[in-house]
């Protein structure tokens, strides 16, 4: 093996970092570096963020009240057609894995870069040419199929933009196949002398466990929009019900990946507040093996559920039966996770700054996603709260409540490692509080909607679920601000913030044995691999006592 | 050109590539088979739903088309295996040859494929209102027929580029066939390309007609 410290040393020298080896636009734009990647993933993913935000604002300002307000019927169906587009296609998906898993990623493992620089690069600009193609379909009219494009309207009747949105989808996914694919191989070929399979961080099996579910469900997604685009443009007949073809059998191919997707939107959130609570509870994380063990299951699991999104469908009871049990089979491991994370914390030195509250409340939140989907696991009850509010809540409270806030604690987490800068706590903490506050002012009135019997995806409703909505529109506006703070903290502190020094957070972990920002070759010397991750008191604790 | 030029950056030495490289195209394979795969799920469950008319529509597909382009893509697996061998022993010029022949297969192929689709459109099989067979379900399989066909055309001028590519990159010395996986690799993805039609033939071609 080469020795790492023979290689020629980095361009700039002593302060030499990944931010100050070029100044131009070019240098961005064509950089292999896979912690400028994943700079270029946090501009391009925070642009679709805020877009399908700005739809999300539409949607419950036109909820305010129960008639029509701004919105025509129509309008209505293209505005949370891309809200939903938007946020599970261009944000969702590729926001963890892109951004901290790029820039983290090779410096966890203790490697120079992902094992093909030159494809992570491709994989930004395959997501840049999908979303721009998403974007087109957007100014061009919009799509009004709903963001599961249901044939045979999506693929015979709908008079909207299907077929461009559908290639954004495609080629947008390739996008997130290449990373995927990046990922395993860095993993498998790029770690440390040292780092082993069970001394990886959990972020890492998390990353791991993501990028096997791309590779494995995102190319059925991707045939199943091209058989949609040859439907529409070439006029054959896959799923055409006047020739035969089963629509059903389109919602078995796109809930086959769309379901895993929901674990790509989960797991790396659950490998972040794993390094976070273990940071900030100076403790070993509670049942390392456990913990690596339920995140493959989740995701291998996570294949064979993907029925239950069409118990009322038609399909078989059978089927819905076996689906309705591995349902809540793969409620088990999510459940060793919460109860690892919640012993973790035991007899641990808490302290409360920012990420740690953002990951507390990813704890509470995630718990009542998954809590609630049991409901929808159940046969009964989900015939009961199909196609509701209740639905919608339920994954907003996994997708938003667990997804977004995990990323918001990864990014207060690491910021310092990627910028070199400290940040205000006290706004920060302010701004985790605010929207662990604001999403549940937002979100729990809609649960009880649901159960109410509020259908999802209609532009007006009856005047007696007024009270629950303008609850969750008046929470929609105390979640913006809280989504907007950051942008001005960290702007603050990324031109005039203190330097944070290499570890900050006297956090375990070879991204923080580096200088903060990191050099461009991530490390000056060879990194030491310690025994164990999450090594917060050296030869005094045992993994569980 | 020495060894240490042949290693990526990111990479400590040769054998850690040619892990990398080795590992990166099999999982790149794993997602064709399911890209693949989504299409003959579709074709299962169709063919189980209205066996007669599938019987009855795969006996208007050409079979001495399929039947040559088979034996075409067979050979080219056997050429550009060849290809491999010759750069693991150092010929590069030979590996060259065999890499060319294995192009002029795939392009036969495109040639059979292109006649085939002028006569199958010609005979009223592209599903849509000039579609001339009955029942309706007939079109599903032509459906099936277009897009499996078609995919997999794409997927070999893929690989007719990246071979020619490879070609010109020998002829230039531009990389050590004895060190490096590009051949390789670009041979496991040419492979898949002959397994996916070895799975298409029988198919699309042979049913209906014992």
């Amino acid at each position: 093996m080469t020795d790492i410290a023979a290689l020629p040393p980095t361009r700039a020298g002593l302060h030499g970092n990944y931010l100050s080896a070029g100044h131009t636009v070019a240098s961005w734009l064509f950089t292999t570096d896979h912690k400028r990647i994943a700079i270029l993933y946090i501009a391009s993913t925070t642009l679709f963020f805020f877009i399908g935000g700005a739809a999300a604002t539409l949607i419950r300002i036109e909820l305010f009240t129960p008639d029509s307000g701004i919105l025509t019927a129509d309008g209505y169906n293209r505005v949370f057609t891309l809200h939903g587009v938007i946020m599970v296609f261009f944000f969702l998906v590729p926001v963890v894995p892109s951004t901290l898993g790029n820039f983290l990623l090779p410096l966890m493992i203790g490697a120079r870069d992902v094992a093909f620089p030159k494809i992570n690069l491709l994989s930004w600009y395959l997501s840049i040419a999908g979303g721009a193609l998403a974007l087109y379909s957007l100014l061009a009219g919009g799509i009004d199929t709903g963001w599961t494009f249901y044939t045979p309207y999506s693929s015979i009747y709908s008079n909207s933009f299907v077929t461009a949105t559908a290639a954004g989808i495609f080629v947008a996914g390739f996008g997130s196949i290449a990373t995927g694919l990046n990922f395993i191989v860095t993993i498998h070929t790029l770690r440390a002398r040292g780092m082993t399979w069970f001394r990886l961080p959990l972020f890492v099996w998390s990353l791991y466990a993501t990028s096997l579910i791309m590779l494995l469900a995102t190319p059925v997604l991707a045939m199943t929009m091209v058989l949609i685009i040859a439907e529409r443009v070439f006029g054959i007949g896959v799923f055409d019900p006047e020739r035969g073809g089963d629509p059903i059998l389109f919602q078995h191919l796109f809930w086959f990946y769309s379901h895993p997707a929901v674990y790509i939107m989960i797991l790396p959130g659950m490998g972040i507040v794993t390094e976070i609570i273990t940071c900030f509870a100076r403790r070993r994380v509670f049942g390392y093996e456990f913990m690596v063990y339920a995140l493959i299951g989740i995701a291998v699991i996570g294949f064979f559920v993907w029925g239950h999104h069409m118990f009322v469908s038609g399909q078989s009871g059978y089927a819905s039966l076996v689906f309705s049990f591995l349902s809540f089979l793969v409620a088990v491991p999510s459940a060793i996770k919460v109860f690892n994370w919640t012993a973790t914390l035991y007899r641990g030195e808490i302290t409360f700054p920012a990420p740690m509250l953002y990951a507390l409340g990813f704890v509470g939140l995630f718990t009542l996603g998954g809590l609630t989907g049991l409901f929808l696991a159940s046969l009964p009850v989900d015939i009961h709260v199909t196609q509701t509010y209740f639905v919608v809540a339920h994954f907003h409270y996994i997708m938003v409540g667990g997804m977004v806030s995990a990323l918001f604690g990864g990014l207060h987490f690491w910021w310092p490692k990627i910028t070199g800068k400290l940040y205000s706590d006290s706004f920060a903490r302010f701004a985790a509080v605010l929207m662990f506050l604001g999403f549940n002012f937002t979100f729990f009135p809609q649960f009880i909607l649901g159960y109410l019997g509020m259908p999802r995806r209609y532009h007006a409703y009856p005047p007696e679920f007024q009270v629950w909505n303008v609850l969750s529109s008046a929470g929609a506006v105390i979640l913006a601000a809280a989504y907007l703070m950051p942008l001005g903290y960290f702007a603050w502190s990324f031109l005039w913030g203190e330097r944070a020094g290499s570890n900050p957070w006297d956090a375990t972990g070879l991204e923080w044995q580096t200088a903060s920002p990191p050099p461009e070759h991530n490390f000056e010397a060879p990194p030491q691999v310690p025994e164990v991750p999450y090594d917060y008191h050296p030869g005094r604790e045992s993994a569980r006592d | 050109m020495t060894d240490q030029a042949a290693i990526a950056e990111q990479f400590d030495d040769l054998a850690q590539q040619r892990e990398a490289t080795e590992i990166g195209i099999w999982a790149f394979l794993a997602t064709e088979v399911l890209f693949f795969g989504a299409l003959l799920v579709c074709y299962a469950v169709y063919r189980y739903q209205y066996p007669a008319a599938f019987l009855a529509a795969a006996r208007e597909a050409n079979v001495v088309f399929g039947t040559v382009n088979a034996a075409l893509l067979l050979t080219s697996s056997m050429t550009v295996a060849l290809a491999v061998r010759m750069g693991r022993a150092g010929q590069a010029r030979l590996s060259g040859h065999a890499l060319l022949a294995t192009v002029a297969l795939g392009l036969g192929f495109l040639v059979v494929k292109a006649f085939e689709y002028t006569g199958d459109i010609q005979d009223g099989l592209f599903p849509g209102p000039g579609f001339r067979l009955a029942p309706p379900q007939t079109q599903i399989f032509w459906s099936l027929y277009w897009i499996m066909t078609g995919v997999h055309a794409l997927h070999l001028i893929v690989g007719i580029g990246v071979l020619l590519t490879i070609f010109v990159l020998l002829r230039r010395s531009a990389f050590d066939p004895r060190h490096n996986t590009t051949v390789e690799v670009s041979c496991l993805y040419w492979h898949f390309v002959d397994i996916v039609w070895i799975f298409l033939y029988p198919l699309l071609y042979l049913p209906g007609r014992s």
